[in-house]
C-alpha cells in the first residue's frame, strides 16, 4: 500500500456568524469533519450541490481559509498552522485551479506576463529559462505561443481555462485541486478540456482533486468520488460503485437527476422534494433526514458516521 | 393546423464598432399551442437573440432586421404597431422566463409588489386600456376589485408552481429565496398573465441538478395542463432531451436541423448535432470535442456555416447554404451531406 499523498483528518471549517456589535451570534459549518486520504495518481472527484462546502473545503487544503480544526498532510508533513515562509514552500506542489479563470488572470497584464509571475516568485530562474519553460507548458496546453503577447480578453473561456492551467503546471505540482473546471465551457469546449486534462496528468505524474457540481464529468473523470451534503461527505466509494449502486438516499437522488439521453425521462418520477436547509440552522441528527423519504426517529436523534460498507463508505442508518 | 408562432427566414444583426455582426442567418422555425419547443445550441449562436426577437425587446439603436417574419397567431409582430403589441402580446400572450433568477429581482421590493405590479398591466382581467383621459397611464390607479381577484390568482399559481406557503412567500425580499424558489417564482409570474407561449432562456443554467430535475418537471407539467407553447433555449442536451416535443439546433446563426425529440437523439442527421452528442461526457471517457472555434459573426464563413470545422465540407457547402432537407416525420435538415445511415 502506497502512502498517502495528501490526508485530511475531521477537518472543520466554520465561519462565524455575526451580529450587531460584532457580537457572534451563531456559525456556519461550511466543512464540518471531513477526512480522506488521497492516493498518488489518482483523481478524486468532490461532488455536491452548491453551498455543500466543497470549495471551501480545497481553499481550506490550500489554506486560504483556516481550519477550525482537523489535520491536514501532505507528503507526511503536516501542512495547517505552518507558518507562511515554510507555507510557501509547500504551496508550488499544491496548487489549485479556480472555478473562473477569466477573473484569477490580471485583465491589464499580457498573458506571458501572468505565466511568468509565479516563477517569479517561485523560483531563481533567470527570464531567459523561465521563458523556455513557460513555452514548452504552452505548447503542453495546447495553444501556440503567439498567445503570450495576448491580454485576457482577447482569448475564448476555453483558451483562458488552458492558460490558468499552464500558470499552475509551470511549476510542476504534484497535486491539482480543480474547482469546477468546465463550469461555463460549452459540451464542445468541455470535452477537449477534460481530455487534455487527462492527457496532462499522464505527461506531468499529477494528482487530481476534481470538485465539481456535475455528475457527468465527475464520472467521466474520477476513479474515486466522495459525494457531499451540508459540509459533511455522506458517501465515498469507487466511482462505478457510487453511479452503479449508490447507498445513500441523497447520492441516489443526485445520480437520478442526471438526465440521460436515451433512458427514462427523470422528470417524470422525480421524488426529491425541497431544497438543502439553510447551513446556519441545521436540523439535529443526520442532515439530509429532512428531504429524505426513509427518515426516522432515530435520524433526528443521532447522526449517522461514515462507516465502511464495501466497496466505499457511507454515513446512514438506514442504507441501501 | 397553423402553428402558433412561426419565425420564417428571420434575419438580423448587430452594428458593432468591427462592422454588422449577422446574428441570425434565415432562422425558421414553428411552434404549436402546447407544444415545448428546444432550441439548442452553444454560446454565442443566436438563440438568445431569437428569443429576443420574438419578444421585441432587441437594443434599438443597434440591432437591424434584415429580413423575415415573426407571425403569432396570423399576426406579423414586426410589422405590427407597437402600441398594440404591447397591449395585447407581448407580456400577454408571450411571456418570458428569464436565464438567471439572481439578478431579475428588484432587491428593494418584496416580491409580492413585484408580482402584484406586473398583474396591474398584465393581468388577464385588465382589458381596458390604461389611464384616464389625459392622465399619463403610469399614475392610474389598479382597481381594488380587481386587486383582490388578481391576488387569488397569485395565491393559486404560487400553489401550483409548489412554492410552500404563498402569502409569507409574497412578503419576502428576494435575497432571502433560494435559487430554485426565485425560479418557481419566475415561473409563476410568466404563467399568471395567461400567455400562450412562454419562452423560457435557459431557465436551469444557474440551478443545481436535483432542483434542475424539479424545474424542469414543473415547466412541463404546467405546459401540458394550462396548454401553453414554451421555447426552451437551453446549451444542455439532457435538459432539452427531458421536457421537449421536438427539437431545434442552431449554430453560428443558422438553424441546422429540427426533429421531434425522440428521433432527434435516435438519428441526428447533421455533423454539427452528431459531433455536440459525442461531445457530451460519458462513463468511459471516450468524448470528443468539436475541433475548431465558433466563427466570428462580423465576417462569417459563407455558405453553410459550419462548414470550417466539418469533415464532409466540400465546394457547395462554401458557397451556397443547404436548403431545408424534408427526412420525413417532421424531421429535416440543411445539410449536403447529412448522416443518412441511421435514418
Amino acid at each position: 500500500m502506497t502512502q498517502a499523498i495528501l490526508s485530511l483528518g475531521d477537518l472543520q471549517v466554520h465561519f462565524a456568524v455575526r451580529g450587531p456589535f460584532n457580537r457572534r451570534v451563531g456559525s456556519i459549518k461550511a466543512v464540518d469533519g471531513v477526512s480522506f486520504d488521497l492516493m498518488p495518481g489518482e483523481v478524486f472527484g468532490l461532488v455536491g450541490e452548491s453551498g455543500c462546502g466543497k470549495s471551501t473545503l480545497g481553499k481550506a487544503i490550500m489554506g486560504i481559509h483556516k481550519p477550525t480544526a482537523g489535520e491536514i498532510w501532505f507528503e507526511g508533513q503536516r501542512i495547517d498552522g505552518l507558518t507562511p515562509a515554510a507555507r510557501r514552500a509547500v504551496r508550488h506542489s499544491l496548487q489549485y485551479a479556480y472555478q473562473d479563470p477569466g477573473a484569477s488572470l490580471d485583465p491589464r497584464w499580457k498573458i506571458g506576463s501572468s505565466l511568468h509571475e509565479p516563477l517569479v516568485i517561485h523560483t531563481d530562474l533567470d527570464a531567459a529559462a523561465r521563458d523556455a519553460r513557460i513555452r514548452s507548458i504552452l505548447e503542453a496546453v495546447g495553444l501556440p505561443d503567439t498567445h503570450l503577447d495576448l491580454y485576457p480578453h482577447e482569448i475564448s473561456g476555453g483558451q483562458q481555462r488552458r492558460v490558468g492551467l499552464a500558470r499552475i503546471l509551470t511549476l510542476h505540482p504534484k497535486v491539482v485541486i480543480l474547482d469546477e473546471p468546465t463550469s461555463g465551457l460549452d459540451v464542445s469546449v468541455q470535452a477537449t478540456v477534460l481530455s487534455l486534462f487527462r492527457g496532462l496528468r499522464e505527461t506531468f505524474d499529477l494528482t487530481y482533486v476534481l470538485i465539481s457540481h456535475d455528475l457527468a464529468v465527475i464520472r467521466t473523470m474520477c476513479s474515486r468520488v466522495a459525494v457531499m451534503y451540508l459540509g459533511r461527505i455522506v458517501e465515498s466509494g469507487p466511482t462505478d460503485a457510487i453511479f452503479d449502486r449508490p447507498r445513500h438516499p441523497y447520492t441516489r437522488s443526485l445520480v437520478a437527476a442526471i438526465p440521460k439521453i436515451g433512458g427514462v425521462r427523470v422528470t417524470r418520477d422525480f421524488w426529491l422534494q425541497g431544497e438543502p436547509p439553510d447551513p446556519g440552522n441545521l436540523p439535529s441528527g443526520c442532515r439530509f433526514r429532512t428531504r429524505c423519504p426513509k427518515a426516522t426517529d432515530l435520524c433526528a436523534r443521532e447522526e449517522p458516521a461514515l462507516s465502511a460498507l464495501a466497496p466505499g463508505a457511507v454515513a446512514c442508518h438506514f442504507p441501501d | 393546423m397553423t402553428a402558433l408562432l412561426a419565425v420564417e427566414d428571420l434575419s438580423l444583426g448587430f452594428a458593432t464598432e468591427a462592422g454588422f455582426a449577422s446574428v441570425l442567418d434565415r432562422v425558421s422555425l414553428s411552434i404549436e399551442r402546447g407544444q415545448v419547443l428546444g432550441l439548442v445550441g452553444e454560446s454565442g449562436c443566436g438563440k438568445t437573440t431569437l428569443a429576443r426577437a420574438i419578444l421585441g425587446v432587441l437594443p434599438r439603436e443597434t440591432a437591424r432586421i434584415t429580413g423575415g417574419r415573426v407571425s403569432f397567431r396570423g399576426t406579423d409582430l414586426l410589422t405590427a404597431d407597437p402600441a398594440s403589441v404591447n397591449q395585447t402580446i407581448r407580456g400577454r400572450a408571450i411571456t418570458f422566463v428569464p436565464q438567471d433568477p439572481f439578478t431579475s429581482f428588484n432587491p428593494v421590493f418584496t416580491v409580492g409588489d413585484q408580482i402584484m405590479e406586473i398583474l396591474k398591466w398584465k393581468s388577464p382581467r385588465a382589458d381596458q386600456p390604461h389611464g384616464r383621459g389625459w392622465l399619463p397611464a403610469v399614475v392610474s390607479r389598479y382597481p381594488a376589485d380587481r386587486k383582490r381577484l388578481d391576488f387569488d390568482a397569485v395565491l393559486e399559481l404560487l400553489d401550483a408552481v409548489q412554492l410552500p406557503r404563498p402569502d409569507q412567500m409574497l412578503r419576502k425580499y428576494p435575497h432571502e429565496l433560494s435559487g430554485g424558489q426565485r425560479q418557481r417564482l419566475m415561473i409563476a409570474m410568466a404563467l399568471l398573465p395567461g400567455p400562450d407561449l412562454v419562452i423560457a432562456d435557459e431557465p436551469t443554467t444557474a440551478l443545481d441538478v436535483t432542483i434542475q430535475a424539479q424545474i424542469l418537471g414543473l415547466i412541463r407539467r404546467l405546459a401540458t395542463e394550462r396548454n401553453v407553447a414554451v421555447l426552451l433555449t437551453t446549451h444542455d442536451l439532457g435538459a432539452a432531451y427531458e421536457i421537449c416535443d421536438a427539437v431545434n439546433v442552431m449554430y453560428a446563426g443558422q438553424d441546422v436541423e429540427s426533429a421531434p425529440v425522440d428521433r432527434f437523439f435516435a438519428a441526428p442527421a447533421h455533423p454539427y448535432t452528431t459531433k455536440l452528442l459525442a461531445s457530451l461526457p460519458d462513463a468511459d471517457g471516450t468524448a470528443r470535442g468539436i475541433p475548431g472555434e465558433v466563427p466570428g459573426l462580423i465576417t462569417p464563413p459563407g455558405g453553410c456555416r459550419f462548414h470550417p470545422r466539418c469533415e464532409r465540407a466540400d465546394g457547395p457547402c462554401r458557397e451556397e447554404r443547404p436548403p431545408v432537407d424534408q427526412l420525413g416525420g417532421g424531421h429535416w435538415v440543411r445539410c449536403y451531406h447529412p448522416h443518412r445511415e441511421a435514418t
